[in-house]
């Protein structure tokens, strides 16, 4: 006797567009075109924690920022955060450290701005289902050539900040084991000065957008991928918000602590990596919760759910009608993760004013140094969540292990369930599915502003893909446009 | 008695002093005269050919060739500056190049030739990506030869002024190498205070100073500011400029 497998439909998103690096999406459909399962495949190829062995420690973190394009300040910053611990530099001389948090503030500004206004304004400004045509980049300086305008500007200001204090906007040499390799002079200061009111400006009216988005369209943003899970986030001591630095603070769905002021060194006490055969990412979870119920969300809306306070008065205005949304509960709506990131972007802006006017920056001690250990571990709040770099060096200074935990690989089961979430709600039962439809599912992935090349480790740049196949595995969809659109009326 | 005579490079009189080669008397001149192997107080060599000029038609490396009166040199016309951009392009391909991660990036002689000649990523050789350890055995130096030209001037400045011998050549063709007097760099006597291992002996990446490196910002660099071959042609601190034994002493003790 045979039994008959049961027909599945399987849509596949190939290549997801408007994120970084390349990925697909796969949604199962039953018979009746219902959702069994969607999945978001990471199918780009890992090897940075590999070709790093053997490489001189103070390398390192000009390597491994090679891992991204869009963020390799976060990279460069932790891993010479974990350098750091391996020359023995436990507290390093004011000048380096608000060098470097000048810097980190410059990348999370440019980059959070890069997500919002390059990337998701479209499907914020036109709808999620509005023509393709129009829902684009060109079509928001179109309508929109103010706003666009202030994107391009406000991101422009992020990468002078990082220009001043890593020599170059991307890929630059700023910090290094142990300390930076050059202060803030007065006429880059100066330079920066000029801006930065406009800036804290445009900063709060980008505030206002998201936020509004969000309130005014509550009834979706509510509805749309918005679950349950745990966040994980570094706090500062004191609970306040710390993109550079603190320590480990988890909580789960109803806003109890999970762990709270763990030092980022012990992390591999309290967080475990899963490998799943379908994707090259891997799914961590926190021990304690085990692998079902551990996983958790990174990132701009967890480090609001996480963070006590801020510490700049704009942002930390903003952060509390954030909370007061959810009545102080835990905030799960995907969607809140772009309100969030601009609340970062205020709380940038203000911190990167605030140090301009701090006169350490000018100081010429740049360099600390202590005993030498063989390990090292960084962690810092990257602009897509908590990024851990972990490294072994030996005796003659050369790597002998690293292992890399990104923001992407922390929310990728947060990830999965979104993207399973949005096309149970808005494919399941729907007879033809068009581009509007799948469009939902890569909101749900966009507003995570995952960094697939980061997540894999990657080498080289390549587009998300979707595509759709019928149960016998033919391709009726790609790219978002259909591949034999009489087939697909057919099968439908 | 010192004897004067004149040649002309490219239809340009160029006074010779005695015993200079075409390349001391051009640099005498302000004339450039690209070169890799060649450094200021170690005895030319030759051996990289980027210096090639044609003298009375035949092709000679500028570094070793003594001018003689009357002489006709073409040194920057396009048939030369093709030869010379292939040379350094099989340097390029020869070992494992990556600019983008070098601790020498912007100071290095190698890159900044690249840039000098105008030589893109378009290329007509493979890639040898050959796989070379690192020696990172001394407390103080690192070796790393896959950033390697063979230029030799770790071999000259070792044992012609520190009077160590800590380099030599081994191996033939294709597989040359540079090699030291012992087990690893370690078990020789090498110091970080030779002047083979000062910043201005090796014109890559390949002999590292410990815990030094991407100290220099971007911009800062040596050769961010000014194309290589500057430091001849400007008419400030022209030819002396690079490095004699002195400073190079100076700068190792120094540091």
């Amino acid at each position: 006797m045979t039994v008959e497998k049961p027909k599945t439909r399987i849509v596949e998103i190939e290549p997801l567009t408007r994120v970084e690096g390349h990925g697909k999406v796969t949604i199962h459909l039953d018979d009746d075109h219902n959702v069994v399962e969607a999945r978001l495949h990471i199918v780009e190829f890992r090897g940075f924690e590999r070709f790093i062995v053997g490489r001189l420690l103070w390398e390192v973190p000009v390597i491994v920022q090679r891992l991204c394009g869009i963020c390799p300040v976060s990279h460069h910053l932790a891993a010479a955060k974990a350098m750091d611990a391996i020359v023995g530099a436990d507290a390093l001389p004011p000048t380096a450290e608000k060098m470097r948090r000048l810097m980190h503030y410059g990348q999370i500004m440019q980059s959070n701005v890069l997500h919002f206004f390059h990337l998701s304004s479209p499907d914020l400004l036109f709808g999620f289902d509005a023509p393709a045509k129009k829902r684009n980049l060109f079509g928001v300086i179109r309508e929109h050539p103010e706003l666009a305008k202030r994107g391009v500007l406000l991101r422009k200001y992020g990468q002078e900040v990082i220009q001043y204090t890593a020599g170059k906007k991307i890929h630059g040499t700023g910090a290094v084991p142990g300390g930076i390799n050059k202060n803030l002079p007065l006429h880059e200061r100066d330079a920066l000065l000029r801006d930065i009111e406009r800036m804290t400006a445009w900063a709060r009216d980008a505030v206002e957008i998201a936020k509004n988005y969000t309130v005014e369209n509550l009834s979706q943003v509510s509805r749309f991928a918005n679950f349950k899970s745990n966040h994980l986030s570094l706090v500062r001591e004191d609970g306040a918000l710390d993109l550079y630095h603190g320590n480990l603070r988890a909580i789960d769905a109803g806003g109890n602590v999970i762990f709270d002021q763990l030092e980022y060194t012990r992390f591999n006490d309290y967080i475990m990596e899963e490998v799943r055969p379908w994707s090259y990412m891997k799914f961590p979870f926190i021990k304690s919760r085990g692998n079902l119920d551990g996983w958790y969300r990174v990132g701009p809306l967890s480090r609001m759910n996480n963070a006590s306070f801020i510490d700049t008065p704009l942002a930390d205005k903003e952060h509390r009608e954030l909370r007061a949304l959810t009545a102080g509960k835990p905030n799960h709506m995907s969607l809140a993760y772009h309100w969030a990131r601009m609340i970062e972007v205020l709380h940038c802006v203000e911190k990167i004013h605030e140090l301009l006017l701090d006169t350490d920056l000018q100081g010429t001690e740049l360099r600390a140094s202590g005993s030498r250990r063989e390990e090292g571990i960084g962690v810092i709040e990257a602009p897509r969540g908590s990024l851990f770099h972990h490294y072994k060096v030996d005796e003659h200074d050369q790597v002998t292990y690293c292992n890399l935990i990104v923001s992407t690989t922390h929310n990728n089961s947060g990830l999965n369930r979104a993207v399973t979430d949005v096309a149970r709600k808005y494919l399941s039962g729907k007879k033809r599915i068009t581009e509007g439809l799948l469009n939902h599912v890569e909101v749900a992935v966009r507003a995570y502003d995952p960094c697939l090349s980061c997540a894999t480790h990657a080498l080289g740049q390549m587009p998300l893909v979707v595509e759709l196949h019928d149960a016998e595995g033919r391709l009726l969809h790609r790219n978002g446009q259909y591949v034999d659109q009489a087939t697909l009326g057919r099968d439908a | 008695m010192k004897r004067r005579f004149n040649i002309v490079v490219d239809g340009k009189s160029v006074t010779v002093g005695d015993g200079q080669t075409i390349m001391d008397a051009c640099d005498d001149a302000g004339v450039y005269i690209p070169r890799l192997c060649d450094v200021e107080g170690l005895v030319p060599q030759g051996s990289c050919r980027v210096c090639t000029v044609k003298a009375n038609g035949h092709t000679v490396a500028a570094c070793t060739q003594p001018a003689e009166a009357g002489m006709q040199v073409e040194n920057d016309t396009l048939e030369i500056k093709n030869y010379r951009r292939d040379l350094v392009r099989m340097l390029f391909h020869e070992g494992n190049h990556l600019c983008p991660i070098c601790e020498a990036s912007g100071r290095c002689e190698l890159q900044a030739m690249a840039y000098r000649l105008g030589i893109s990523q378009a290329t007509k050789y493979p890639y040898l990506q050959p796989v070379r350890p690192v020696d990172a055995s001394h407390p103080d130096i690192a070796l790393d030869n896959n950033r390697c030209i063979l230029c030799g001037r770790c071999i000259r400045a070792s044992r012609d002024v520190d009077g160590k011998n800590v380099f030599e050549y081994v191996g033939r063709g294709i597989h040359k190498r540079i090699g030291v007097n012992a087990e690893n760099l370690a078990a020789t006597d090498a110091s970080i205070d030779d002047y083979a291992m000062s910043l201005e002996v090796c014109p890559v990446g390949c002999i590292i100073r410990k815990r030094e490196g991407y100290f220099a910002p971007v911009g800062e660099r040596q050769f961010d500011r000014r194309p290589i071959g500057t430091e001849i042609t400007s008419p400030r601190g022209r030819r002396r400029s690079r490095p004699r034994r002195a400073q190079a002493q100076e700068t190792g003790d120094g540091e």
